[in-house]
């Protein structure tokens, strides 16, 4: 499997990425070369071996259905370019 | 509008519904509908660095009652996954969903259409956490998020491609809403946005198996908003179909005030989500003592309760659809049957003025204050001669209002019927002698000249006289003299 142009051109789209001619040499050449470490793996016999979604021997961590106080809207707030009446203010994203 | 008559419409339907959880699926933020903006917010929900989100056990039993009701096979092993996406609804940018080991899977429930039961597939359902709300301002400039709703535990349903009209559709969204209410999972309130629904629907000609390109349809917002939005694409997709052409496989929105769908251009680019497990959250493993424990609070459903009240009560087929379709509504006709026998009386207030006041003033059974109990015992003063109908009705009234029982309301108005003989014929001779030319009318033959005296004697008495007995003794005194 090898990574082309087009690939980081997509996965640079969905990330929304722009990246100039440059970049997108380099990080082909980049990702393909992480691929290709990764690629080592298939040389292991894992026939028999279940897919692992997790690497701590736990399972079953979870909470009970009791609320906890939010944080306050002037908190909440810190962190927006812009705001009106409490809520984030952000460019339009038109569907 | 013409009918497609040479495709075959196929539809599936995605159904999102929220859990009514005290607290969010990842964290302690309350989920109560109609706070100010961003006041139900903390770092987990706003996917600040270095959080971690924790599961909450009873959004995952709520998801699994839901599944079985729904006729699934739970999964032993399930896990969460991340569904990649920008949008600023979506602070963390994206979304905990299940990709491949949903809580449930290969489910069904049964719908009835023009008497016809029909069996429509469950694929799936899984349990996610929902969206921000975005409102757009400045002329469409710009956007404000409230993130009160993000982190809300749903269940989205997808069903199989097994509807094939848009009124199976409009039934099989009624029969899920009322498995939800009954298993009280979510309060399924479609204006509050605790029900959604996406379609996908395509057609291809009769006979053919391979299915046509289909059109996912969204933003329609009632019951009725989705069979009007497949109405129309089903429409479309025929005149597209007709002309030659191509359905274009797109998302297309439901536009209720326009009564069209149209095309949501910008989206072109396919849906590439890039799911992968979340590192955050461990897996679950659902053993079967787990799953006998969530199983044995599942409520008898709607199905059963309709059957039992058609083979046990004898109630028609559709009145036992209408008072199954809400829990409440069930658990109200059941309540009543412990103040009387007769089981086609109570069906049929709650069919007739029950239903048409609540229909009327837009009002659900929770938001009056009729009880049971009330329905049941005015029935009981109805077989005993103490009220008359047409004062039941006042009575029924007076209890949809402030909840009184019967015989308070009737002793409090005084509406107890007039049945005492004495005081019926003395009303009597005292209406024949305030209206002679309504006496001489009848007996010159104008029989419709009754009608005016009864109407008067029920003036005089507001309604109580014994409406039997006030006929049988009009009658009398008229043709003696």
């Amino acid at each position: 499997m090898s990574i082309t142009i087009k690939d980081v051109e997509h996965v640079a789209n969905l990330a929304r990425l722009e990246l100039s001619d440059e970049e997108k040499g380099q990080f082909t050449e980049q990702l393909n070369a992480i691929l290709k470490y990764a690629e080592k793996l298939n040389s292991l016999d894992t026939e028999n071996v279940e897919p692992t979604s997790h690497v701590l021997p736990i399972t079953n961590v979870t909470r009970e259905d009791i609320t906890h106080e939010s944080l306050p809207i002037e908190k909440v707030l810190l962190n927006a370019p812009d705001e009106e009446d409490g809520q984030i203010k952000v460019p339009a994203v038109l569907e | 509008m013409s009918e497609a008559t040479q495709y075959e419409t196929v539809v599936g339907l995605e159904v999102h519904v929220e859990l009514h959880t005290n607290s969010k699926i990842f964290c302690g933020c309350s989920t109560a509908f109609g706070a100010p903006p961003n006041t139900h917010t903390c770092p987990v929900c706003l996917g600040h660095p270095g959080v971690l989100p924790v599961l909450n056990k009873q959004a995952v039993e709520y998801a699994m009652k839901a599944a079985m009701a729904l006729n699934c096979t739970i999964a032993d092993v399930s896990k969460f996954d991340r569904k990649n996406y920008f949008y600023p609804d979506s602070p963390k940018a994206y979304q905990i969903s299940q990709f491949d080991q949903p809580i449930g899977e290969h489910g069904w429930i049964d719908i009835e259409v023009n008497g016809v039961t029909k069996r429509i597939g469950i694929t799936r359902l899984h349990l996610e956490e929902d969206a921000g709300k975005l409102t757009h301002v400045d002329g469409g400039y710009a956007s404000l998020v409230d993130f009160n709703r993000v982190g809300t535990p749903l269940v989205e349903i997808v069903s199989e491609p097994d509807i094939r009209t848009p009124e199976e559709a409009k039934a099989y969204l009624e029969k899920l809403k009322a498995i939800m209410l009954y298993c009280e999972v979510s309060d399924v309130k479609m204006e509050e946005g605790s029900l959604r629904c996406d379609a996908n629907i395509s057609l291809r000609p009769y006979g053919q198996e391979k299915l046509g390109t289909r059109a996912e349809l969204k933003n329609m917002n009632s019951f009725r908003g989705v069979q009007r939005g497949l109405e129309y694409e089903q429409w479309r997709q025929a005149e597209v179909l007709d002309g030659g052409n191509k359905v274009v496989q797109e998302t297309r929105r439901w536009d209720e005030a326009q009564g069209k769908t149209i095309s949501m251009r910008g989206k072109e680019e396919s849906h590439d989500y890039r799911y992968f497990p979340d590192p955050d959250l461990v897996r679950l493993y659902i053993d079967e003592e787990w799953k006998e424990r969530v199983k044995a609070s599942i409520p008898e459903l709607p199905d059963a309760r309709k059957a039992r009240y058609t083979s046990d009560y004898g109630l028609p087929s559709y009145d036992a659809d209408v008072i199954t379709a809400s829990k409440k509504m069930a658990d109200f006709f059941e309540a009543s049957l412990s103040y009387t026998k007769d089981a086609k009386a109570v069906s049929n207030w709650i069919m007739g003025d029950l239903l048409g006041y609540l229909n009327s003033n837009s009002l659900e059974l929770s938001d009056v204050k009729i009880t049971g109990q009330g329905l049941g015992e005015m029935i009981g003063l109805l077989e005993k001669g103490t009220i008359s109908s047409k004062i039941a009705k006042t009575v029924f009234k007076e209890m949809l209002e402030s909840g009184k029982l019967p015989q308070q309301i009737v002793e409090e108005q005084g509406l107890v019927q007039i049945s005492d003989e004495g005081a019926i014929i003395a009303i009597v001779d005292k209406i024949i002698e305030a209206n002679p030319q309504s006496v001489e009318d009848f007996r010159a033959g104008k029989e419709k000249a009754i009608g005016f005296l009864v109407g008067q004697i029920m003036k005089e008495t507001k309604g109580k006289a014994n409406p039997a007995m006030v006929n049988k003794m009009l009658l009398e005194r008229l043709q003696q003299a």
